[in-house]
């Protein structure tokens, strides 16, 4: 595989971390910790919804993100030819 | 049939699977003791990660947490979940593709230097043995409480267990009765968890059920509030811990789960690199099962508590109020003298309660330490889960279930840190430093004494517990986060890392963190006048100073490693080499 496609293929792996790890962020950090107070004003059923993202909502979205990555960089590889 | 009879069946039976897989299984060269010759399937890598990851503390101990500190428990369930998706995006395949035994190798290789590899070594020791310590004890504990042994008792069957599949099978034995082990766990935590859901909402779905309504129609985390803001408690789902606070030990969690090596190693048994970012799915699936069911157990427990003994006379209580009583992980203190049980804020006791041989005159066992607060109950945490199916009232063996459960995780988790304890002695210390020449049958035998060695250290250190080791779990995350994440993430992002940068930002990180948590945590340094919560950094908790440590790392390594000469052509190439997942291979033998 030569340099420039290595490079490519890189950058794109990058790109899909940043967007992934963005989320992971949001969920988490946002959501449950720095947002919660504003988010608890809204129910969700019997939860509060910042409450709900803490102890529920942040984990199933960790779940999804990492089978969206494992999705993505098959994907990727295929598509560079990287793949076993 | 009774609950003793019930455990010893069940317990016996788990036993005896996990020896006959330990038995099958047997290793014979190094790959297979290291890392099971490479050859696990991605879902058996799950699962397995999931029993190893999952300790007796997440089993036994955190819904106990999170009922007794409402959404301040948080920090434990996005913090041990998270740093699962930084583990699949930015290690786990990387390390894989690198191809080699340990973290040790990675960080020796990867910054061309022995002194690396010895800071890893011995960080990787002390992270493992401050954790190991922990996991048998909670053997002994398990054993203790459903069998009528002692604790110490307890810690030696373990220690047998735990040798046996560890000597003969190494990663691979481990591996396989590690898949058992989660089986028997996660059946065991979900039964009466389904069951008292349904007891307290009908919906079967504990996730569901907790944010449903009970029998009255008022939604179970609203009335909890209310039975909590009234008698003067803090709102379950407000946390009294400050932002900054909750931010910093979930980073320290989520940094330091990514950074521990009994984890990454489980990401060098599968076959590609592929396979590895699929096992990490797999695995935040299997423990996001059990950490998005404790929560819901945390909200049964604690408003079934505040219901059940608030203002109660004591003579009304229920039996398993009295039968806890008796082993003490439940204290009542009349201190008022009205008979009644009055459940308020603050501590009942100063410390754990001293019982004193003697009944008060309602028949309640008397103690010695009583505090001067209001509040005259003292519940242990751990009782949340262990006395789970008793309160729904559920058959006997379900209970004696909750015992082998709690057994499997602190088996599983107490193995996969042996094999790194072991791994680092023969492989990454005698191979790579002493030893180079040494066959690979010989290796092997060392890495089997090794293990031997590590039970036996770790069951010493199980029956006497160095006074620290409750708090220095905040030390073994602490020291992860602020050592291996750093060094490992820009060991792959970073060519341009060298050798120079990375010691001197993971020495910097492993400093400041042990520094802060020796004088804030310990009491060890400084004068503890000025080592109050006040004088907090910040505001930040020991905890949570893992994080800054991780910070401190990377910006310290990042300026150092400007002063000196990049990384020779040879280890640029490897960092080309992992970034691309083609060509992994098998575990590459040395």
């Amino acid at each position: 595989m030569d340099a420039a496609l290595r490079k490519k293929y890189w950058r794109e792996n990058l790109k899909y971390l940043a967007i992934l790890l963005s989320i992971w962020f949001l969920v988490s950090y946002g959501f449950g910790i720095l947002l919660v107070d504003e988010l608890n004003t809204i129910r969700l059923g019997g939860f509060k919804l910042g409450f709900w993202f803490a102890q529920q909502g942040s984990i199933y979205v960790f779940v999804f993100l990492i089978f969206i990555y494992v999705r993505l960089m098959n994907k990727l590889d295929k598509k560079y030819k990287v793949n076993e | 049939m009774g609950i003793q009879t019930w455990t010893f069946i069940i317990v016996g039976i788990t036993f005896a699977l996990y020896i006959g897989i330990a038995i099958w299984s047997r290793a014979s060269s190094t790959k297979e003791f290291y890392v099971a010759g490479g050859g696990v399937s991605p879902l058996a890598n799950g699962l397995a990660t999931a029993a190893d990851w999952m300790s007796a503390a997440s089993f036994l101990g955190m819904a106990g947490i999170i009922a007794f500190e409402g959404y301040d428990g948080s920090v434990y369930l996005m913090g041990w979940t998270g740093g699962y998706v930084l583990l699949a995006l930015l290690l786990a395949p990387y390390l894989r593709k690198f191809g080699k035994f340990t973290v040790p190798d990675f960080i020796g290789d990867r910054y061309y230097s022995n002194v690396a590899r010895t800071v890893a070594v011995v960080a990787a020791l002390f992270v493992s043995f401050t954790y190991v310590a922990g996991q048998m004890r909670g053997v002994g504990v398990v054993f203790s409480r459903f069998l009528e042994i002692t604790e110490n008792q307890g810690v030696y069957i373990g220690m047998v267990i735990v040798l046996f599949y560890a000597f003969l099978g190494g990663m691979k034995g481990i591996t396989y009765t590690q898949v058992a082990q989660y089986c028997v766990l996660i059946f065991a935590f979900m039964v009466p968890a389904i069951f008292i859901s349904i007891m307290a909402t009908g919906n079967p779905i504990p996730q569901l059920g907790f944010g449903s309504a009970g029998e009255d129609g008022v939604y179970l985390l609203d009335k909890l509030n209310g039975l909590m803001t009234d008698l003067g408690f803090t709102a379950y789902t407000d946390g009294s811990k400050s932002t900054i606070d909750v931010f910093f030990i979930t980073a320290a969690l989520m940094l330091g789960t990514a950074g521990l090596p009994h984890v990454i190693i489980r990401f060098f048994t599968v076959p590609k690199v592929k396979d590895a970012r699929k096992s990490a799915g797999y695995a935040l699936l299997f423990i996001a099962i059990l950490y998005t069911t404790a929560p819901a157990i945390a909200v049964f427990a604690r408003t079934n508590l505040m219901e059940t003994v608030e203002n109660t006379p004591y003579k009304e209580i229920p039996s398993w109020f009295t039968k806890w009583e008796d082993t003490g992980l439940i204290a009542w203190i009349d201190k008022n003298s009205d008979g009644n049980i009055q459940y308020l804020p603050g501590d009942a006791t100063e410390g754990k309660p001293i019982f004193i041989d003697a009944r008060g005159e309602h028949g309640q066992r008397r103690i010695s330490n009583a505090s001067n607060t209001a509040n005259e109950l003292y519940v242990d945490r751990d009782i949340t889960v262990l006395a789970n199916p008793e309160i729904a009232g559920l058959p006997n063996w379900i209970i004696a279930l909750v015992a082998a459960g709690g057994l499997a995780a602190a088996l599983s988790t107490a193995a996969g840190l042996l094999l790194v304890i072991s791994t680092s002695i023969s492989h990454d210390l005698i191979k790579k430093q002493f030893a180079p020449d040494i066959s690979d049958k010989k290796e092997l035998l060392i890495a089997r004494l090794s293990a031997v060695l590590a039970v036996i250290v770790a069951g010493y250190f199980g029956i006497n517990p160095p006074g620290f080791v409750a708090s220095v779990v905040a030390l073994a995350f602490g020291l992860a986060a602020s050592s291996f994440f750093p060094a490992i993430v820009m060991g792959i992002f970073s060519k341009r890392m060298n050798r120079e940068g990375a010691i001197s930002g993971m020495i910097a990180g492993l400093g400041i963190t042990t520094y802060y948590i020796a004088r804030f945590k310990l009491g060890w340094i400084g004068d503890p006048e000025n080592s109050t919560p006040n004088d907090w950094w910040f505001g930040i908790s020991p905890e949570g100073f893992g994080t800054v440590g991780m910070l401190f790392n990377f910006g310290i390594a990042l300026v150092v490693s400007r002063f000196y000469a990049p990384p020779p052509e040879s280890v640029q190439d490897i960092v080309e080499n992992i970034r691309i997942p083609s060509g992994a291979g098998e575990a590459i033998e040395h």
